[in-house]
């Protein structure tokens, strides 16, 4: 790893002041992420600043039809949270499932999101959900926010503050992992909200998708049945050792079936 | 130089670091507690897992200066200073949890927190699922989720002593 300066500010007003003075600044929240890469000198920041004492990142609460998670809520808080237990079961269920104890101990939403891994498990939630990602400076929506691999809307020195998540009727999420590296290959999250049907993919391509043919099928008919005869195309989709395309568009299929069956 | 000033087994010490220096750099390398071991350095192993306030962390994936100010315990300060074994150390022994040792200090330091997560108590699956994220070379797992499984009576007072295992 190269050497940085490291800073910990107590405010979000202190944090946007280091990353905006500096644009080879980098936020750094659980690090589950950002140190690998530190390590593997895949990016050279000048400094690191450190959320983890901002009060303003902090949380989880239920407002009104809404539940409200702060950027640096853990794996394992959201994974046993009272509150995300009764609001959104299947969050808290995929949240115990990401990476193993250690990584839930210290990874955070807003790491994770901020990421957008293809191959991380929230981003599904949040678009699946149709969340809304709050940021130090607006308001942005979960259909505008995920860009491709790595790529969100997030300005350079933008934070992640916190997610809403609109609290549906019915929601699930499953997902097939890597046996060695555990991350997902493909996952189907599922939700009703308000009557509205979102199926959002992750692990299976170059970002998290809605498919919109099992959007209109699950409309028609909650049932995993309705999404059984649903064909993702293998177009433009991963294929790498671990699987090609046409083996990840089938097993799509499949998660979105058991997510349907775990939202019951 | 940035400081750090934190609480190792209950000895509090200021050392100077770099930023990029890592947890488990301090403690081996500044500290010279060495049962801290590191075995991939890319947070896969476990085998650098510690507790920084309780909570188990691979020491590999956290800043020194990430963790200035917490409570961290190693595997050295588990034992009493009279040399009695915490009961997952014993449970370890009693099972043979281990073979060439490499993996011990992570798996032991993992299996606590795990317990004290779980005042209820874990079944066997839930032992496995805990520990993905300690890699063992030798053991083949059984053992270690046997010394779990028996340490945890003890941990949460079920049991006065450790079962013993059988021949
Ligand atoms: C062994 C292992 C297994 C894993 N398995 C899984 C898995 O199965 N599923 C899964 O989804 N993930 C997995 N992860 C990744 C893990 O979930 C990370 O916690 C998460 O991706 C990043 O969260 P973090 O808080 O650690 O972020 P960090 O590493 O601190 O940061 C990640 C990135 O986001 C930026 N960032 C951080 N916080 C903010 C913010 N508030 N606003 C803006 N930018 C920000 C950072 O600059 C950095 O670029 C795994 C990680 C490891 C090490
Ligand atoms: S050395 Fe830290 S996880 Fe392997
Ligand atoms: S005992 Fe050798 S790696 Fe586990």
């Amino acid at each position: 790893m190269y050497d940085f300066e490291y800073h910990k500010p107590g405010s979000l007003a202190d944090a946007v002041k280091l990353l905006s003075a500096d644009p080879d600044a980098r936020p750094i929240s659980g690090g589950q992420t950002l140190l690998p890469a530190l390590k593997h000198r895949l990016n050279k920041p000048t400094s690191v600043v450190d959320l983890s004492g901002i009060a303003e990142l902090k949380g989880i609460k239920r407002e009104g039809d809404k539940l409200v998670i702060g950027a640096l809520a853990k794996h394992f808080e959201v994974a046993t949270s009272p509150e995300v237990k009764a609001a959104i079961p299947a969050l808290a269920q995929m949240a115990s499932t990401i990476g193993d104890t250690q990584v839930r101990n210290r990874g955070t939403i807003g790491g994770s999101v901020a990421n957008n891994d293809p191959a991380a498990d929230y981003p599904s939630a949040v678009l699946g959900l149709n969340a809304t990602v709050v940021t130090d400076k607006r308001r942005i929506a979960a259909d505008d926010f995920f860009q491709g691999m790595f790529t969100t809307a997030l300005e350079p020195g933008e934070l992640l503050v916190a997610i809403e998540f609109p609290i549906p009727e019915k929601a699930g999420y499953a997902k097939m992992r890597n046996p060695a590296s555990r991350y997902v290959m493909a996952g189907a999250f599922v939700a009703k909200t308000g009557g509205a049907v979102r199926v959002a993919i992750n692990g299976a391509g170059p970002g998290v998708f809605r498919q919109a043919d099992m959007e209109k099928a699950l409309t028609a008919n909650w049932s995993p049945d309705a999404v059984a005869g649903v064909k993702q195309p293998a177009d433009g989709l991963n294929g790498d050792i671990h699987g090609s395309a046409e083996y990840r568009a089938h097993l799509v299929t499949v998660m979105a079936k058991r997510a349907i069956d775990a939202a019951g | 130089m940035p400081q750090v000033t934190l609480t190792v087994n209950g000895k509090t010490s200021t050392v100077d670091v770099e930023g990029r220096t890592l947890l488990v750099e301090l403690l081996r390398e500044k500290l010279r507690l060495t049962g801290t071991h590191v075995g991939c350095d890319t947070s896969q192993c476990g085998a650098c897992v510690v507790h920084v306030d309780g909570e188990s962390v691979k020491a590999c994936t956290i800043l020194a200066l990430q963790a200035n100010g917490s409570q961290v315990t190693t595997i050295e300060g588990l034992a009493k200073p009279d040399g009695t074994l915490h009961p997952m150390q014993e449970a370890f022994r009693e099972y043979h949890a281990l073979q060439c040792g490499f993996c011990t200090p992570g798996m032991v330091m993992s299996a606590i927190d795990l317990v004290e997560k779980h005042p209820d108590g874990m079944s066997e699956k839930e032992i496995r699922e805990g520990l993905e994220g300690n890699l063992c070379r030798c053991t083949g797992y059984h053992n270690i989720v046997k010394a779990i499984a028996a340490a945890q009576e003890v941990m949460h007072g079920r049991a006065q002593a450790l079962a013993p295992a059988a021949e």
